[in-house]
C-alpha cells in the first residue's frame, strides 16, 4: 500500500524537514508560531478556494509531521472523523475498517467504519499544486534518491516562484545526477518566463544536453498554434533551432558510439566462438562442424556447475563461473580428443570427409544433449557482479555483461597467443603444422600434438559456451547458431592466424551492427554475408593468408 | 598412365557396369512409372495388391530427393565441387513452382482476393510484385524453376570459380549462401509468405491436387523427369566433355595446363547441377503441398550430400538408391522412435566416410569383383575411375 510508504517516508524525512526550517523557511517564516494541531483541523473545515492557504502556512511552521500530513492529502487518505469533527489520516485495515491515525501526533486511534468518516475534500489542481511544494521541500533532503525524484518532479511544474529555490538548491547540491536534474528543472521552469532573455538562457542551458527531455522541451519551441509560433521570441527560435541541430549530432555521435560498443561485442562473442576454429580449422586443416557443439557442451557445463552451486552452495553462486570455466574447458576438450583419436585422424589431408563426418558427430552430440537436457532452454544465471548497465550521457545503456565478454575474449586471445608462441607444446604444434615429417623425426609424438591440438581447439569453444550462456539462451541448437558465422569470420580473417581470427571476427560484429539501424538486423546480416561472399573473390585466402598444413587444397 | 592416356583411353569395363546399372535403374523407375499409379486407381483398397495413396506421394517425395541427390552427385561426385548449397537450388526452384500453384488458388483463398495470395491480403499488400508477374502462366513457372536456381548458380559460380575459390572454401561460402537466402525468404516483407511459406495449394493444371489421378500422374512425371535426367547426366559424365570434367576433379592445375578454361566447365556443371536441383524442387512442391524457407537451412543441404556420400559417390545410381534409402530410413526411424534418427543419422555421416569412402551403392563393384577373384575368375579390379578424393 503506497500511502504506509509514503507516511514512513514522511517520518524518516524529519532531519529534513528541521534542516528546511532552519535554511530555508525560517527567513520568511511569519506564522511559524502557528499551532499545526488547529491547521490540521482547518484543512478539514476549509473551502477548496482556501486550503492552498492553509497548505502554505502548515509548511510555514517547519513542524516534522507536515509532510506526513501533505502526503496522506495527496494520496486521498486525509478524513474527517464525523462523530468530533478531528481530522485523521486513514489507512486501509481488514474488511472496510479504516486504522485511525492521529496525523499530528503519530499514534493510532482506533479504527472506523468508512461511514464513520469523510474525505478532506481536494482537487488536482490543488493536488498537484502541494506536490510541487512537497517537492521543493524535499529538493533538500539528505537522500539523493530523494532529492533526484524531487527535481525530476519540477520538471513538469511552471511556479516561476521555484527559481530562486532551485538556485539554492543548485548552489549546494553535489551529487552530479541530482545536479544534472536540478539544472533541467531549472532550464524547464525559465523557459516559463515572460522575459525573453530568461527564456534564450535556458535554451542555451539546454543546447549542451542530449538527453530526451531537453529535447521535447526545445522542439516545443518551434511548433505553431495555428498561425502563432508558440515561442514568439524569433531569437529564442532560431537558439533553439541551432541546439537541437547540435543535440542531434551529438545524438547521432553517441548513437554510433552504442553500434560500435555492440559491434565490438559481437564481434569478441564472434571471436570466442571462432578462436578455436581457427586452431583446428586453421592450423589443422580439420573442417570441424562439430565445433559449434563444442560451444553448446561449454555452455550445458556452466548451467549442470551452476545447478550445483544452487543446490550446495548457494551463497558461493557469484564463483560459479569461475569453476565453470576450466570445467568447460575439460569437458570441451576430452570431447575433442576422443574426437580427434576416434574419427579424425584417419581422415587428414580429406577436409571434405572431415567435414561429413564432424558434422554427424555434432548430430549426434546434439541429440545426445536434447536427450539429456531436453529440447527447451535452460536457464543460466549471472552473477551479480554481471548484471546492470552503465548509462551514458545521450540515455544509451552499455550492459557490464557485454563488457565483461569484450574483456575476456582479449584475455583468452592473449593466453591462446602465449600458448602457442612461448609453450613447448606450441613450439612442438607449431613445429608439426609446418612440417610434420621433419618433426616426426625430431622426436616429437605428432599423433599426441594433433590430439592436444584439436583438444586445444575444442577447449576454447567450450570457454566461449561459458561467456555464451551469459548472453544467450543454452539449448541443444545453440551450437548451429554460431558455427556459420564462425566459419566466416576464420575464412574472412585469414586460416591459420589468431590475429586474423580477431581482425575478422571485430570487423564483421562491427560491420554488422552498424548496418543494423539502417538495413535491419536480417537484411544487414545478408548483406554481410554477401560481402564475404565477394570478398573471398579478391582474397581467397582471406585478410592474413598463412599456409598451414592442409591449407593449400 | 598419363593424363592424356587417362583422358582418352577406352574404359569398356566401367562403362559396362554403367550400362548395366542404367538398364537396372531406368527399369525400375519406369515400373514405378506404371505399376504404382496403376495399382493405386485399380485396385480396390482392400486388395493386397492396393498401393495407398500416401505411399504413392511418399515414393514421389523419395524420387525428388533421388533428382536432388543426383544432381549433387554430377558436381561433387565428377567435378570435385562440394556444394553445401543444393538445397538453396532445390527451394528456388520449389518457390517457382510454389508460386504458381498460388496464383491457380484464384479467388478460392480465405481472403478471396482475385488476384493477390492470401498471405499478402493479410499482410494488407496492395498489388502483386512486379516478381510475381507471369507465375500464373504454367510453362513460364516451370522455365522459373530452372532459370532461377541457374542462374544464382551462374553468378555465384562465375565470380567463385573465376578467383579459383576451391575446395573448403567454396563449401563453405554455398553454405553462406543457403543460410543468407533463408534469412531472407523468413522476412515477411519479401513477398514470399515468411516463415509460413507457400501453402494451400488447390490445382494444377486444372486437376484437383488431392485427387489420387493427380498424385498418380505427379509420381509418373517425377520418374521421367528423374530417369530423364539420369540418362543426360549419363550422356555428359560419358562424354569426352564428362572425362575432362573429372580429370579436373583428379588434378585440376594439370588440365589448366593443357589449355582447357577450367572455371567454364566447371561453371558448365554447376549451373546444369542447380537447374536439376531447381527441377526436383519444382516437382517436390505440389506433392508435399508446401514450401517454405526451412528448405533453406544449411543442414537440409548437407544431409542432402550424404545421401550422395552413403548411395556412392561418382556413381550417378548410386546418388539415386542413397537419396531414396535414407530417406526411407529417415521414414522408418522417425516413425518408430524420433530420438534415433539424429544418432542414426551422424552415424551414417560417421560410417560412410571412415569405411565406405565409395558409398554403400559404389562399393558393389569393388565387392563383386572381390567375389570374383575368390571365385578365381580372375577380372580386373578397376572400377569406376576415382582415382583421388576430391579436395585432396
Amino acid at each position: 500500500m503506497p500511502a504506509r510508504r509514503r507516511i514512513d517516508r514522511g517520518f524518516s524525512g524529519f532531519l529534513m524537514v528541521l534542516f528546511i526550517a532552519m535554511a530555508l523557511l525560517a527567513p520568511i517564516a511569519v506564522q511559524a508560531a502557528e499551532k499545526l494541531e488547529s491547521l490540521v483541523t482547518e484543512l478539514g473545515t476549509a473551502k477548496l478556494s482556501k486550503k492552498q492557504e492553509v497548505v502554505d502556512r502548515m509548511i510555514a511552521t517547519g513542524a516534522p509531521e507536515v509532510i506526513g500530513i501533505l502526503e496522506a492529502l495527496v494520496g486521498r487518505d486525509l478524513y474527517t472523523r464525523k462523530s468530533d469533527k478531528k481530522v485523521v489520516i486513514g489507512r486501509k485495515a481488514e474488511g472496510r475498517q479504516l486504522l485511525l491515525i492521529d496525523p499530528v501526533t503519530g499514534a493510532e486511534i482506533g479504527l472506523a467504519g468508512s461511514r464513520d468518516v469523510k474525505r478532506v475534500k481536494t482537487n488536482n489542481k490543488l493536488r498537484s499544486s502541494v506536490k510541487a511544494t512537497m517537492g521543493s521541500l524535499t529538493l533538500m533532503s539528505p537522500d539523493p534518491q530523494r532529492r533526484l525524484e524531487a527535481a525530476q518532479g519540477l520538471l513538469k511544474s511552471d511556479d516561476l516562484g521555484m527559481l530562486p529555490l532551485l538556485e539554492t538548491a543548485l548552489s549546494k547540491e553535489e551529487d552530479p545526477a541530482v545536479k544534472d536534474a536540478l539544472v533541467l528543472a531549472q532550464a524547464s521552469i525559465r523557459l516559463q518566463s515572460d522575459k525573453a532573455e530568461d527564456r534564450l538562457g535556458a535554451v542555451g542551458v539546454l543546447a549542451g544536453r542530449t538527453d530526451p527531455d531537453s529535447r521535447v522541451m526545445l522542439s516545443r519551441l518551434l511548433l505553431k498554434d495555428g498561425e502563432t509560433w508558440r515561442e514568439p521570441d524569433a531569437d529564442v527560435r532560431a537558439a533553439a533551432e541551432d541546439a537541437l541541430a547540435d543535440m542531434e549530432r551529438r545524438l547521432q555521435f553517441w548513437r554510433t558510439v552504442e553500434h560500435l560498443y555492440q559491434g565490438i561485442s559481437l564481434g569478441s562473442v564472434l571471436l570466442l566462438a571462432a578462436m578455436g576454429l581457427a586452431i583446428t580449422f586453421g592450423v589443422m586443416g580439420v573442417i570441424n562442424m562439430a565445433h559449434g557443439e563444442m560451444v553448446m557442451l561449454g555452455a550445458y557445463t556452466t548451467f549442470v556447475i551452476q545447478e550445483g552451486f544452487r543446490a550446495a552452495a548457494p551463497e558461493l553462486f557469484g564463483w560459479s563461473l569461475a569453476v565453470a570455466l576450466p570445467a568447460a574447458f575439460l569437458v570441451s576438450a576430452l570431447v575433442g580428443v576422443a574426437m580427434e583419436r576416434g574419427c579424425i585422424r584417419f581422415l587428414y589431408g580429406r577436409p571434405l570427409e572431415t567435414l561429413l563426418a564432424t558434422w554427424g558427430i555434432s548430430l549426434i552430440l546434439q541429440q545426445a544433449v536434447r536427450s539429456v537436457f531436453g529440447p527447451t532452454n535452460r536457464e543460466v544465471g549471472s552473477p551479480e557482479w554481471m548484471q546492470g548497465a552503465m548509462e551514458s550521457v545521450a540515455g544509451i545503456t552499455l550492459t557490464y555483461n557485454r563488457l565483461y565478454i569484450i574483456l575476456f575474449s582479449l584475455c583468452v586471445l592473449g593466453a591462446v597467443l602465449l600458448v602457442l608462441k612461448k609453450s613447448a607444446f606450441g613450439l612442438q604444434m607449431r613445429a608439426v603444422t609446418q612440417n610434420r615429417e621433419m618433426a616426426r623425426a625430431m622426436g616429437i609424438p605428432t599423433g599426441r600434438v594433433d590430439a592436444m591440438t584439436f583438444g586445444l581447439g575444442s577447449g576454447i569453444a567450450g570457454i566461449a559456451g561459458v561467456a555464451l550462456s551469459q548472453i544467450d539462451n543454452v539449448s541443444p541448437n545453440l551450437g548451429q547458431a554460431y558455427i556459420v558465422d564462425s566459419f566466416m569470420v576464420v575464412v574472412f580473417g585469414g586460416v591459420g592466424n589468431l590475429w586474423g581470427a580477431f581482425a575478422g571476427a571485430m570487423s564483421l560484429g562491427v560491420v554488422n551492427k552498424l548496418l543494423e539501424p539502417w538495413a535491419g538486423a536480417v537484411l544487414g546480416k545478408i548483406l554481410v554475408l554477401v560481402a564475404i561472399i565477394l570478398f573471398i573473390q579478391k582474397r581467397p585466402r582471406g585478410l592474413f593468408a598463412l599456409r598451414g598444413r592442409a591449407v593449400e587444397s | 598412365m598419363s593424363l592424356l592416356q587417362r583422358l582418352y583411353a577406352p574404359q569398356p569395363q566401367a562403362q559396362g557396369k554403367g550400362r548395366l546399372a542404367s538398364v537396372i535403374l531406368l527399369t525400375v523407375l519406369a515400373a514405378i512409372a506404371i505399376l504404382v499409379p496403376l495399382l493405386n486407381l485399380t485396385m480396390p483398397p482392400g486388395s493386397a495388391l492396393h498401393v495407398p495413396t500416401y505411399l504413392v506421394s511418399l515414393l514421389g517425395k523419395y524420387l525428388c530427393f533421388a533428382m536432388l541427390a543426383l544432381s549433387i552427385d554430377l558436381i561433387w561426385g565428377f567435378c570435385g565441387i562440394l556444394s553445401l548449397g543444393h538445397g538453396a537450388f532445390f527451394a528456388l526452384g520449389g518457390y517457382a513452382m510454389g508460386m504458381h500453384l498460388m496464383r491457380q488458388i484464384g479467388e478460392r483463398g480465405v481472403y478471396g482476393h482475385p488476384i493477390l495470395p492470401d498471405f499478402m491480403v493479410f499482410l494488407n499488400w496492395k498489388e502483386l510484385p512486379w516478381y510475381w508477374y507471369g507465375f500464373d502462366i504454367f510453362p513460364f513457372a516451370v522455365v522459373m524453376a530452372l532459370f532461377v536456381p541457374g542462374l544464382l548458380a551462374f553468378v555465384f559460380g562465375w565470380l567463385a570459380f573465376r578467383s579459383r575459390v576451391s575446395g573448403v572454401y567454396l563449401s563453405i561460402i554455398t553454405q553462406a549462401m543457403t543460410y543468407a537466402l533463408m534469412l531472407a525468404f523468413f522476412r515477411n516483407d519479401m513477398g514470399f509468405g515468411g516463415n509460413n511459406g507457400l501453402t494451400d495449394f488447390k490445382d494444377l493444371l486444372g486437376f484437383d491436387l488431392q485427387a489420387d489421378t493427380t498424385r498418380a500422374a505427379l509420381l509418373a512425371a517425377t520418374c521421367i523427369a528423374l530417369g530423364g535426367c539420369y540418362l543426360m547426366c549419363r550422356a555428359i559424365v560419358a562424354s569426352k566433355l564428362g572425362r575432362l570434367i573429372a580429370a579436373i576433379r583428379d588434378d585440376e592445375p594439370r588440365v589448366r595446363f593443357l589449355g582447357y578454361r577450367v572455371e567454364n566447365f566447371k561453371l558448365f556443371v554447376f549451373v546444369l547441377s542447380a537447374m536439376i536441383a531447381g527441377l526436383a524442387g519444382a516437382l517436390y512442391v505440389p506433392q508435399v503441398g508446401i514450401i517454405n524457407p526451412g528448405e533453406f537451412t544449411p543442414a537440409n543441404s548437407i544431409e542432402a550430400v550424404i545421401w550422395v556420400a552413403i548411395g556412392g559417390r561418382g556413381t550417378l545410381y548410386g546418388a539415386i538408391a542413397g537419396g531414396v534409402l535414407v530417406n526411407y530410413a529417415k521414414t522408418v526411424l522417425t516413425g518408430l522412435i524420433p530420438e534415433i534418427w539424429l544418432f542414426a543419422l551422424g552415424g551414417m555421416f560417421i560410417a560412410v566416410t571412415l569405411f565406405f569412402p565409395k558409398g554403400l551403392v559404389g562399393s558393389i563393384p569393388a565387392a563383386v569383383d572381390w567375389m570374383k577373384t575368390k571365385a578365381g575368375g580372375g577380372g580386373g579390379a578397376s572400377s569406376a575411375p576415382l582415382a583421388k578424393e576430391a579436395g585432396e
